[in-house]
């Protein structure tokens, strides 16, 4: 007992040393699921930005012989009963039902294919700069292991979720940093000078908040000129979504910034001689700049949901560039799910990746301020 | 009282105009104006268009005028009640609105209630019993409310619903009601045809309610006037409804105006999965084909109902709190 006391002496000294980001950090580590989430948003990233070496093939690569076909299982045990260490999948072989005439796939027992960690596959080029050919996880033969199974074309959609993901992750940050942006400057005109410009920010924040953003979104992205290319379109979604969606983090800045604007520390720079620029940059920003994380935090998923709802009813991203709504496109219909339920996959993808954004953005929310 | 009413009746009608120039953009933006299409479509079905319909056309829309007199005269055919053609349906956009607003407002009612309904008494639980295995399933729902996009929910409910119930999934009735006149039958056949949207577009501003509500009814718990109530033997359910349940629920009536547009959101988007005949997906399938007069007045029609529900909540909100009956 008396050992722990002092132990815990000796660390609260140690507090009273720590910067405040130490101690956010601190704070930060004991919320369990705001760990999970941050893990989970580490490795969605990772993954998404090497998804060309993570992927089992090219993304555009076409089976002829693997049309919609189910994720292949993956065994340890064989058909003798034999226990294998390195996992395996059996070939494949099309049947069709006498009466339907519908195709479908059964495992070819006799062709056993092992599964192998970085084997030489389909070159790529990573980032569309370095050039390299092996994959992480997968099979040398081609045609024969498809983990998420594939799409109607024949496409191996585990590697396409894998390159969507690097779209649709980015599309939220590109989105926030724009939001960012936009919300600093309105958020801070209007709570560091007040007034008429107060006002009227104020008014055209209450009148975005007012309106359903999904079909002004709708509107404004289906007016884009349909001879703009891919890369042009992924810009002008992001700004959309972030025209739209900027007015939350105003308030906050706008709130912390009446807050703040009449402390002490504030008018004693501004007797000093400093300008207005200077006092919002070297005084007032760091004070609440906890505060515009945990809320850049939160308006990411809102980005992610956007984009995928747009991409998914077919006015936001196109193919060819591959986003998880993208992909979630092949599922619009009834038949097509209930028949290749795997389809699906890219959903359960935003789901996640919007679940630990939150769930960091909580955990940040408790942190920020540490002192409390 | 009285000004305060009319102080948001002018800026409901401000917010209107506004629109009315944001949905006339929208018209705006795409290339050509919209009797460029209207010609060509009638150049197809008449061979040769007379030069002077044309001229007369031009006219009448006011298309031979700058810019913002062209504004000024759509607006004046609006409140004419024309609201111009469709050339998608060959229709007056004005029949096409009045077929279809009546159900897009009572579909976003009724998903607003039901929202309320599911989310105050959850809201409520969880905060009397905090930690308890209640609350956490309902933190568990919040969150994948939260996180699950509204058309993949509807993509999975339809899955499991044709699958499990053999309901034909979609519209608002089976084939054989789709004409039918009114009956109990149809009626019947609505109610069925309901739940699966007004989850789907509620579950998002559920989780939201639950949430407002679990973390300001926590607060209001810790006060010492709940103490005071509860040392002078006041019945507990008759201390927690009278008191704090009711400051608790002051934030979620002004929050209808911020739930109110993401349930217009949520239901322009599952409008469009299921099928179902909204304002909203009347939008989608005019915007797709470019039919700009239907999309401006879609646009204008789905934002008049948030503008209007939240002019509704400001003045609900009057007559429940008495801080702003009396300012």
């Amino acid at each position: 007992m008396v050992w722990r006391k002092k132990k815990a002496a000796v660390s609260k000294e140690d507090i009273y040393m720590e910067t405040q980001w130490q101690l956010v950090w601190r704070k930060f580590k004991k919320h369990k699921l705001a760990m999970l989430g941050a893990t989970i948003l580490l490795i969605l990233y990772m993954v998404g930005i090497f998804s060309e070496f993570f992927a089992t093939q090219d993304i555009a690569k076409r089976s002829t012989t693997a049309i919609s076909m189910a994720p292949t299982k993956i065994h340890f045990v064989d058909e003798e009963g034999d226990f294998s260490l390195i996992p395996f999948v059996y070939g494949l072989k099309q049947e069709e039902d006498p009466v339907t005439w519908r195709k479908y796939y059964t495992e070819d027992t006799s062709r056993k294919i092992q599964l192998r960690f970085f084997y030489k596959g389909d070159s790529y080029k990573l980032l569309g700069l370095i050039p390299g050919d092996i994959h992480f996880f997968g099979t040398p033969e081609p045609d024969v292991f498809f983990p998420f199974g594939t799409d109607a074309s024949g496409r191996c959609l585990y590697s396409r979720v894998l390159s969507a993901l690097r779209i649709s992750l980015t599309t939220g940050l590109v989105g926030v940093f724009f939001t960012f942006i936009l919300g600093c400057i309105f958020g801070g005109i209007s709570g560091f000078y007040g007034g008429i410009a107060d006002t009227i920010i104020q008014r055209i924040i209450e009148f975005l908040m007012s309106m359903p953003s999904i079909p002004l979104w709708m509107a404004l992205a289906a007016a884009f000129p349909s001879t703009w290319s891919s890369l042009q379109t992924y810009f002008a979604i992001t700004i959309i979504l972030s025209l739209i969606g900027w007015t939350a983090l105003a308030r906050v800045v706008r709130g912390k910034l009446l807050e703040l604007r009449n402390e002490d520390f504030v008018t004693a720079a501004r007797v000093s001689g400093a300008t207005d620029g200077y006092i919002i940059r070297k005084h007032l920003l760091p004070s609440f700049s906890s505060y515009l994380i945990v809320n850049v935090t939160l308006a990411i998923p809102t980005m992610i949901l956007s984009e995928t709802s747009l991409s998914f009813l077919g006015i936001g991203l196109t193919p060819p560039i591959v986003s998880l709504g993208v992909l979630l496109q092949d599922a619009q219909s009834i038949n097509t799910i209930s028949m290749y339920p795997w389809m699906m996959i890219p959903g359960l993808f935003v789901v996640i990746a919007v679940l630990a954004f939150n769930f960091v953005g909580d955990g940040l929310r408790d942190a920020a301020d540490p002192y409390k | 009282m009285k000004k305060y009413i009319l102080k948001r009746f002018f800026y409901m009608i401000v917010l209107l105009a506004i629109m009315s120039v944001f949905a006339f953009v929208v018209i705006q933006l795409p290339p050509g104006d919209y009797l460029t299409s209207y010609i060509a479509n009638l150049q197809q079905q008449m061979g040769q268009v007379d030069e002077a319909i044309v001229v007369n056309l031009r006219r009448q829309y006011g298309l031979d005028r700058p810019m913002w007199q062209q504004y000024f005269v759509w607006m004046a055919n609006m409140f004419r009640g024309d609201f111009g053609e469709s050339f998608q349906w060959k229709q007056p956009v004005k029949d096409l609105l009045i077929s279809r607003m009546p159900m897009t407002v009572v579909l976003s009612v009724i998903t607003l209630v039901f929202a309320y309904a599911v989310a105050i008494p959850i809201g409520i639980y969880s905060a009397r019993h905090q930690y308890s295995v209640g609350d956490y399933l309902a933190s568990i729902l919040g969150f994948v409310g939260l996180a699950t996009p509204s058309f993949f929910l509807a993509l999975i409910l339809m899955y499991y619903s044709n699958r499990v119930f053999g309901l034909s999934v979609g519209g608002f009735y089976s084939p054989e009601f789709q004409n039918a006149p009114w009956s109990f039958a149809r009626l019947w056949d609505l109610c069925k045809h309901l739940p699966i949207p007004v989850i789907v577009i509620g579950l998002a501003s559920m989780a939201n309610v639950i949430r407002i509500l679990r973390a300001t009814l926590l607060d209001e718990l810790k006060r010492p006037y709940v103490v005071a109530a509860r040392a002078r033997g006041l019945k507990e359910n008759t201390m927690i409804y009278k008191y704090p349940v009711r400051v608790a629920l002051n934030p979620i009536i002004s929050s209808i105006g911020s739930i109110l547009p993401s349930i217009v959101s949520g239901a322009t988007v599952t409008a469009i999965v299921l099928d179902i005949p909204t304002v909203g997906s009347l939008l989608y399938n005019a915007l797709l084909s470019q039919d700009m007069f239907l999309a401006g007045a879609s646009v204008l029609m789905l934002t008049a109902i948030t503008i209007v529900g939240t002019f509704i909540s400001d003045i609900l909100l009057v007559v429940i709190d008495p801080r702003i009956r009396l300012q």
